[in-house]
């Protein structure tokens, strides 16, 4: 088991073929995910070769799933491009969007969302993130599949690069599952989604949530870790040094005003007896801890 | 983006929304032909991007042309929580009737549209919510229905407006919601919105923050950007399309990836409390692909730093490879050497994941004046504070 990818997932690219979506697909490929398709109305019915494997490019979503049974997509296309590539995906019913794309104006976000809420039928991860992986199973993204292999930690983050490092800190151990959300203002799948999936998934024991300054999503999470949340969770919070009113790479990450700030992250969660990390390995540390504790 | 005041009720004008934009002025001497030219009493105004202008002295009545090039004059160079008061915006002093607020907001929490009104209006907003959060309506905006004018008038029919202007003030709200749209703002404010005694409905004032993501189709926001009040490091880093923000630390930061780097700082100001409290000098995201020219650019923004000790550059390797970045550090020394900017500040590097153990390699071959590879993130940061605390 695992959360929201598994190995029976058929995944489609949508745009597939320009550049990152190729060296995407060739990694995904790589890494065992069972890809069917891209999305490209100029290319449809052309194909695409993989390192001897040709992938069918179809005009549309609703067109690669009704040929391939798809359930998942991936979107690489352009920002300009994203909120039109997503709101087809959602009209075509996909149950899960992974929306890797950084840079897509928050309306857009906000409009896809809105529209994806409205259907019920679709899931969006993202914009702006590495994606999902199911080490063993599935990869739909770009977070790199070698890090870290199948193991009982659920991990969540906003961010992607220190995702790579807390697998890499616990490869000893691997994950169920490991989904970047992204750290943009709107995003589709939050820190309470993940944190409610891997509750209720019998393969993870134990949860890391890397958040960072901005919004709330931290505080609310720890507020429904406190009445849903029964596994281990250990945290980690990005941004104690960011001055107030600046934005740290990711659109979402600014403290504004008061509001925002990690030393509020954190101790929100430690109230609810989340334990939170100084550094990213004594957060994986704390992790090992309840890890070697549940394995006695 | 943050709009200044001017530039906002700019914007608003553009779609029509009711407002005075006045005369935008930077001398003293501009202010007094400004109110000249106006006539009667004037309003004169300080632009920064900050609240709590009233109360720092940066607003003022004047009555003639010799009081307005006074009062600018006393503006003008004003210290505002920081911002150095350097453009004044002087408009005629209007005929107030009452003062509500109003303003859309993206809904980080909900996922949606927030709008916030109230008929309580030129205090901040905050202050109100705290001491009276019955005068505060928070009304959910759907981004698929959006807000025309007959949901305009309910929103001001909750936020308490009076029976009066309830026509006047939906015609506005409607407006502000299409600027908040079609401008691609995440933040629309009127603080005051105001019914002026003639019974129309004014923003007095505006508050605008644009989504940076969205200038591919705003190619006239560009004429917003003040980088004149850019720090000039970070204007350099801009010009150079690299994401970086200047902190008032020591050690200089590279790394990449957002989240890694902001950890990155956290982690030397951390290790940092033991060497008497070295911070970090700034935020340097140079992304996934870490090439020699990147690299170099960003060394050379950092070295260029006087305030920089020491520079910790750390890289995990996910997609990237770590030998290319090591190549790329090894490149990066020689470009700057070519450009006759020599690294001269002490460099620990860290780079772990893919193919650490190449990257490693290559580092310790160059032997590189002045560079010291520690392997662990945390054992790097006390290494780069230890030699910033020298």
């Amino acid at each position: 088991m695992s959360i929201f990818l598994t190995k029976d997932s058929k995944v489609i690219v949508q745009g597939m073929t320009g550049s990152e979506g190729t060296k995407h697909t060739t990694r995904m490929l790589a890494s065992g995910t069972n890809i069917v398709g891209g999305v490209n109305p100029r290319k449809a019915g052309e194909s695409v070769d993989f390192d001897g494997k040709a992938v069918p490019v179809f005009g549309g979503v609703a067109d690669a799933m009704k040929e391939t049974g798809a359930n998942v997509s991936v979107v690489f296309v352009p920002p300009k491009f994203t909120k039109d590539a997503v709101l087809e995906a959602i009209e075509a019913e996909i149950p899960l969007v992974v929306v890797i794309t950084e840079g897509v104006p928050v309306h857009d976000t906000a409009a896809f969302f809105a529209a994806a809420q409205a259907s019920g039928k679709t899931r969006v991860i993202g914009p702006n993130c590495p994606g999902i992986i199911t080490p063993g199973e599935s990869n739909a993204g770009i977070i790199p599949a070698d890090i870290a292999g199948q193991g009982r930690i659920g991990l969540v983050s906003k961010s992607g690069t220190l995702t790579y490092q807390m697998m890499y800190e616990l490869r000893d151990f691997g994950f169920s599952t490991a989904i970047g959300i992204g750290g943009d203002p709107i995003i589709g799948t939050t820190h309470i989604d993940a944190l409610q999936a891997f509750q209720d998934d019998p393969d993870t024991d134990a949860i890391v949530m890397i958040g960072e300054i901005g919004g709330d999503a931290e505080e609310r999470a720890a507020a429904f870790i406190k009445d849903n949340v029964t596994k281990p969770v250990v945290g980690y919070v990005a941004g104690f040094t960011a001055p107030e009113g600046k934005t740290m790479g990711h659109a979402g990450a600014i403290v504004s005003g008061s509001s925002g700030t990690a030393a509020a992250k954190q101790e929100a969660l430690e109230a609810v007896g989340v334990k939170v990390g100084k550094t990213p390995t004594e957060t994986a540390n704390l992790m090992r801890e309840i890890m070697q504790g549940l394995n006695k | 983006m943050d709009l200044m005041e001017y530039q906002a009720k700019t914007v608003f004008a553009k779609h029509g929304v009711r407002t005075t934009v006045g005369e935008v002025v930077t001398t003293p001497e501009q202010a007094r032909a400004a109110a000249e030219k106006i006539g009667g009493t004037v309003v004169v105004k300080a632009q920064v991007k900050t609240g709590g202008r009233g109360k720092a002295g940066g607003v003022k009545l004047a009555s003639s042309p010799d009081e307005a090039e006074e009062k600018a004059r006393e503006i003008l160079g004003l210290d505002i929580k920081g911002h150095i008061v350097k453009t004044l915006n002087i408009v005629p002093a209007a005929a107030i009737g009452e003062e509500y607020y109003f303003s859309f907001l993206i809904d980080r929490a909900n996922r949606n549209y927030l709008c916030i009104a109230s008929a309580a209006g030129g205090m901040e907003i905050e202050e109100v919510a705290h001491t009276n959060p019955d005068a505060v309506a928070k009304i959910s905006i759907d981004p698929a229905t959006g807000v025309d004018e007959a949901k305009a008038r309910e929103i001001a029919e909750q936020a308490g407006y009076p029976a009066d202007v309830l026509d006047a003030a939906a015609v506005e709200i409607a407006k502000l919601y299409r600027v908040f749209i079609e401008e691609d703002a995440s933040l629309v404010e009127v603080n005051p919105l105001v019914k002026l005694k003639d019974g129309n409905v004014e923003a007095l004032d505006g508050k605008v923050t644009l989504d940076e993501n969205a200038d591919f189709r705003h190619p006239d926001h560009a004429e917003f950007e003040d980088s004149s009040a850019e720090d000039p490091l970070e204007a350099a880093a801009k010009a150079k399309g690299l994401n970086y923000v200047k902190l008032d630390g020591s050690v200089g930061i590279i790394g990449n990836g957002a989240g890694l780097v902001m950890s990155t700082l956290d982690v030397v100001a951390y290790a940092g409390e033991e060497f008497g409290g070295v911070k970090p000098a700034n935020f340097l995201d140079i992304g996934g692909g870490a090439s020699a020219e990147v690299m170099a650019n960003g060394l050379e923004i950092i070295i260029s730093d006087p305030q920089v000790k020491s520079v910790f550059v750390n890289v995990f390797g996910g997609i990237t490879a770590c030998d290319a970045v090591a190549n790329g550090i090894v490149q990066a020394f020689e470009l700057l050497a070519g450009r006759g900017e020599a690294v001269n500040k002490p460099l620990v590097v860290r780079l772990d994941g893919n193919n650490a153990d190449e990257g490693r390699r290559i580092l310790d071959e160059a032997g590189l004046a002045g560079l010291e590879r520690v392997d662990t993130m945390d054992g790097a940061a006390k290494r780069a504070a230890e030699l910033a605390a020298k």
